[in-house]
């Protein structure tokens, strides 16, 4: 650490403070910001040259004067990381927030984490029951994997993240996910939601709450899943836990990505957004998996909220390019007044035939699933047809298809809250709703499923 | 000026040196760590150089210097088997060294440098030998077998050549002007290698996907693209194109994507048998693997490593095949580094230069006679991965102009789970007039006929969808509702093909043919029937139809097919007589 300090500024603008010629300053280094009022700011260096450095201040720039002070620590950013963590609520910056005292460090853990070795990764496959038919059947879940809720404003992922949470297991185990919650811009309310919950079910105490709420610092939510994931990676592959990052909300951390493209004047790509998203999103997703000689996982849950339900947007674009998969939030399904009101046509699970199966879930699994998507597919695309000519026009085949769209919602979709059904109880359930179609216009399942397992038809 | 200088400024993967004598694209070492770049402008007595690893912690008036040799990769026998990152190192060799992160400052080579592998001469001494001019072999794997080539600058008479175990860098052969030969050599990837001259394409790339073999072909040499949205299936077409094509060597680059969908096809090559060798599909993969984590300016160069691979076998008589997934993050790649050197922006930020550098890279794509009059071809199939899946932004337009086939995927069929997804409407493809003399001496005689009747029976299928959404489907005639019956039995029973079952994964193009030969002998007997009084119903609804269609599914299939047929017709026509 450099004991000098610098009174060099000679610009602030939004969150970035330009200094002049320094000592040589490394790229990334963390600086600390004396003001006059004898407070401190923390930042880091975004571009460090012989005769300027630009240095983003995380939790902005009021009362930043050219006069301030700076110095730099000669480090970049590191999280102190102990077992300490798990049962402990930290602001976005990594500082306590319940009140209880500092970390102490086992070591200190470089925030910006490694890309891991692609040849190093282990294939994920271990099926995670998360208790929910959609998700259970059409796209399921395995450790390691990252899967992001696509929703929108008023709707209920955080009730389902929640259960998600609460209910997630590997098949035949009751060993626990330890949760990482990642918190980023959501209000107090939501967050009292969360914790409340996480408490009320004795997961707090297995839990590492990271939280920046809409009122703190909009730059510190660049750090903010940072840390968590940190945290993560060290519970994970130093400690052999099993990790479920749940970060919400990934639309107000692109937001605070923009506004530092912004305040740099960088070229901006779509919808003003940095042309690095893309990179910079990936750097975080791709910190889950399961690697070669660990015994730890991390499982990624991040939410987005897409801006105006549209899928297209950006965020949710570019999100979806890089996890696996996707769960998506219909509004139609909500004001229809189904919880979970999953759409399961445009989600997705791209690792789930890894996961699925004999010996993983049921040998059936994947036929049923095949058939449940095709035969509500089409189900759904009937009922616009409907609403024009009316049901005598259909034949006898599609009449079967439109009521099993509406079984499918109200009998499949439907559970309650707090309704854990294991993958066999889904499995059957869909056998039985999709007894009510005829065998002959069940074309994706193979004929030894039916002979084993169709409710009426099994031999 | 010399050699050495020093940093002047960093910003993310770009970094500024001062005092350095250097040319446009000489690799250099930046900083304490030694860490790769390559210098991509020239400003005065600064350059600009694009570094290949995380350049946190590194500050102003640490050493860069130069190397004075531009981005090369090192080509000879260890190619094949490997995975790389987007610069040519080893990630089992990164493994080893770095564990399971990738840190950075590490060096490994290319190919293994001390391994020995037993090299036969195919020419002896007072040969003559000119650039490209085999001169021995070395079994590499069980089907492949490398031919050690002369490099393109060099020439002579041989004086003396050798036989027996060797490294890579010991001699092999020397001529008479002195120049020694070992198996390896080196060549920058930005440069294209040499070829006498570039053929049309006369042969389709066999893929055993029934919809791109048969409606939108590929020729050997030929380039394609694979635009669409998130979950459309692009990898997932990428991937069966790597496993069944009939490419001698396949070159698979994973160019900014997911780390899982890479450790996925590195633990399922090694157990996948190749249809036409017998052999593991490895023995002819190389993979190059910089997801989208790893750091962006070796993501650039991913692709051009991959290519020079790619032509390096082409040059020895091979037919190879590089898929490149996906060439969106590849333009996201010289989108980033062109705003970090504050360049005048063109279309929603990427580089003015984005098109061109589209059209040299599949320009490398083609059916060549090599430097050694060998007939060798390299064909690349680009995947674009379209914000929203709207094609008609930058990438796409751009590699639409140059690829001569587009096969379209489409979220809406995927949504169905119809897959593969490729939109039977807009795709195309340009090489059938080239091809279908091919199909008719190779296949069937009537075959490229087949795909004209099967392509515009999808055609009327889509117009008289149109109609049906508005009046429904017993409003049609007889005749019409037959039609989408035969339209909805191509595309349930031959369009659709399942990537994960072990037998319909791969059909044969013989397959191929005679499955369009059923759906068509079912319009034909169904026509029949119906004219002569059966019901629509039950000619559609003959349970042998459904045997017919479920059994793509076994194996032996293509010997089954015409008893499954005639029992088909045997069916329908008792259908008639019922009625009567």
């Amino acid at each position: 650490m450099t004991e000098k300090e610098y009174r060099t500024i000679t610009d602030v603008k939004g969150p970035l403070v330009f200094l002049n010629k320094t000592e040589p300053v490394s790229f990334g280094e963390i600086v600390s910001l004396r003001l006059s009022d004898g407070s401190t700011k923390n930042g880091q260096v975004l571009d460090t040259s012989d005769e300027m450095v630009v240095v983003q201040v995380f939790e902005g720039t009021a009362g930043v004067d050219l006069d301030t002070g700076i110095r730099f620590m000669g480090d970049v950013f590191k999280l102190p990381v102990s077992k300490d963590l798990v049962g402990r609520i930290l602001t976005g910056a990594g500082k306590p927030r319940d009140g209880g005292p500092d970390i102490v460090a086992e070591h200190n853990a470089d925030i910006i984490g490694a890309a891991i070795n692609p040849y190093s990764r282990r294939s994920p496959e271990e099926f995670i029951q998360t208790g929910v038919s959609a998700i259970d059947s059409c796209t399921s879940l395995v450790r390691g994997q990252k899967l992001p809720i696509f929703s929108a404003s008023g709707l209920p992922h955080n009730d389902i993240a929640l259960q998600i949470a609460r209910q997630a297991k590997l098949k035949d185990s009751d060993e626990d996910f330890v949760v990482v919650f990642c918190a980023m811009g959501i209000t107090a309310e939501e967050y009292n939601f969360f914790r409340y919950d996480l408490e009320r079910t004795g997961a707090l105490e297995n839990a590492v709450l990271f939280v920046n709420l809409a009122d703190d610092p909009a730059v510190e939510r660049l750090i903010t899943p940072r840390l968590a994931l940190t945290a993560a990676e060290y519970l994970a592959f130093e400690h052999d836990y099993h990790v479920l990052v749940i970060y919400t909300d990934m639309t107000n951390y692109c937001e605070s990505l923009r506004q530092i493209g912004a305040a740099r004047e960088e070229v901006p790509g779509r919808r003003g957004y940095p042309g690095y998203m893309y990179t910079d999103l990936a750097m975080l997703y791709e910190r889950a998996g399961i690697v070669k000689g660990k015994e730890g996982s991390i499982t990624q849950f991040p939410i987005l909220t897409m801006p105006g339900d549209d899928i297209t947007h950006p965020i949710p674009d570019l999100s979806g390019y890089i996890t696996e998969g996707q769960i998506v939030i219909s509004r139609e399904l909500h004001q229809k007044g189904i919880y979970p009101p999953i759409n399961v046509l445009p989600s997705l699970s791209r690792l789930m035939n890894a996961g699925i199966g004999p010996n993983k879930t049921r040998e059936d699994h994947k036929s049923v699933s095949d058939q449940l998507y095709a035969a509500y597919a089409q189900g759904r695309e009937l009922r616009g047809l409907v609403a024009i000519v009316g049901e005598d026009a259909l034949n006898e085949r599609d009449l079967q298809m439109l009521k099993f769209a509406d079984l499918f919602e109200n009998k499949f979709l439907r559970q309650s809250r707090d309704e854990d059904r294991s993958i066999e109880g889904t499995l059957d359930l869909a056998w039985e709703l999709l007894s009510s179609i005829n065998t002959k216009y069940l074309v994706r399942l193979d004929q030894k499923w039916i002979d084993k397992y169709h409710p009426t038809e099994k031999k | 000026m010399s050699k050495k200088g020093q940093i002047y400024r960093i910003s993310g993967p770009v970094v500024t040196a001062i005092g350095i004598k250097a040319a446009m694209f000489d690799v250099v070492r930046v900083g304490d760590e030694g860490l790769m770049g390559e210098v991509i402008e020239l400003h005065g007595d600064k350059c600009v150089i694009q570094v290949y690893e995380e350049t946190s912690g590194i500050r102003p008036g640490e050493p860069v210097i130069n190397t004075g040799e531009t981005l090369s990769v090192a080509l000879g026998p260890g190619l094949l088997t490997q995975i790389y990152d987007g610069i040519q190192r080893p990630l089992e060799d990164l493994e080893e060294k770095m564990g399971v992160f990738i840190t950075r400052g590490v060096d490994a080579d290319g190919i293994v440098m001390d391994k020995k592998w037993t090299f036969n001469p195919t020419v002896k001494v007072g040969d003559v030998v000119k650039p490209g001019s085999v001169i021995g072999t070395v079994q590499e794997t069980e089907t492949i077998e490398h031919r050690i080539m002369v490099p393109p600058n060099k020439e002579g008479t041989v004086k003396d050549i050798k036989q027996g175990d060797f490294n890579v860098t010991e001699t092999v052969c020397t001529l008479d002007d002195g120049t020694e030969l070992q198996m390896m050599q080196k060549w920058p990837v930005r440069t294209p290698r040499p070829f006498l001259q570039k053929y049309a394409p006369d042969t389709p790339l066999v893929t055993g996907q029934r919809i791109l073999d048969f409606l939108f072909p590929l020729a050997k040499g030929g380039t394609s693209g694979i635009p669409g949205p998130f979950g459309s299936g692009k990898t997932v077409t990428q991937q069966q194109l790597a496993k069944w094509s009939d490419a001698q060597i396949v070159v698979y680059i994973g160019c900014g994507e997911r780390g899982n969908e890479m450790t996925e096809v590195l633990s399922e090559f090694p157990h996948l048998i190749d249809p036409n060798t017998e052999k593991p599909l490895m023995n002819r993969t190389v993979m190059i693997a910089n997801t989208s984590n790893m750091p962006v300016a070796a993501r650039e160069a991913s692709v051009y490593t991959g290519i020079t691979i790619a032509e390096y076998f082409r040059d020895m008589g091979y037919d190879v095949a590089l898929m490149a997934d996906s060439t969106s993050r590849w333009a996201e790649a010289m989108r980033e580094i062109s705003s970090r050197l504050e360049e005048m922006p063109g279309e929603e930020g990427y580089p003015a230069y984005l098109s061109s550098r589209l059209a040299e890279f599949y320009e490398r794509a083609g059916r060549v006679e090599t430097m050694s009059g060998d007939d060798g071809s390299v064909t690349v199939i680009g995947a674009v991965s379209p914000p929203g899946g709207d094609i008609s932004e930058p990438v796409s337009q751009g590699t639409l102009r140059i690829v001569k086939v587009f096969w379209g995927l489409d979220a809406g069929l995927a949504r169905q789970r119809h897959f593969p997804s490729i939109n039977w409407l807009n795709s195309y493809s340009l090489y059938p007039a080239s091809l279908d003399q091919w199909y008719r001496d190779n296949i069937a005689p009537d075959f490229p006929e087949k795909r004209t009747e099967i392509s515009s029976l999808l055609q009327v299928e889509s117009e008289l969808q149109e109609i049906v959404q508005l009046v429904g489907s017993d409003a049609l005639p007889v005749d019409q509702q037959l039609t989408l019956e035969v339209a909805r039995m191509i595309r349930e029973y031959f369009l659709q093909q399942n990537a994960f079952h072990d037998v319909d994964t791969f059909s044969s193009l013989e397959q191929q043919y005679k499955m369009t030969l059923a759906i068509l002998s079912f319009q034909d007997e169904a026509k029949k029937a119906i004219a002569a009084g059966a019901a629509l119903e039950d000619v559609v609804n003959v349970e042998s139809r459904t045997n017919l269609m479920r059994a793509r599914f076994e194996p032996g299939y293509l010997e089954k097919i015409d008893k499954l047929v005639d029992e088909m017709k045997k069916e329908i026509n008792s259908a008639v007589e019922a009625e009567n």
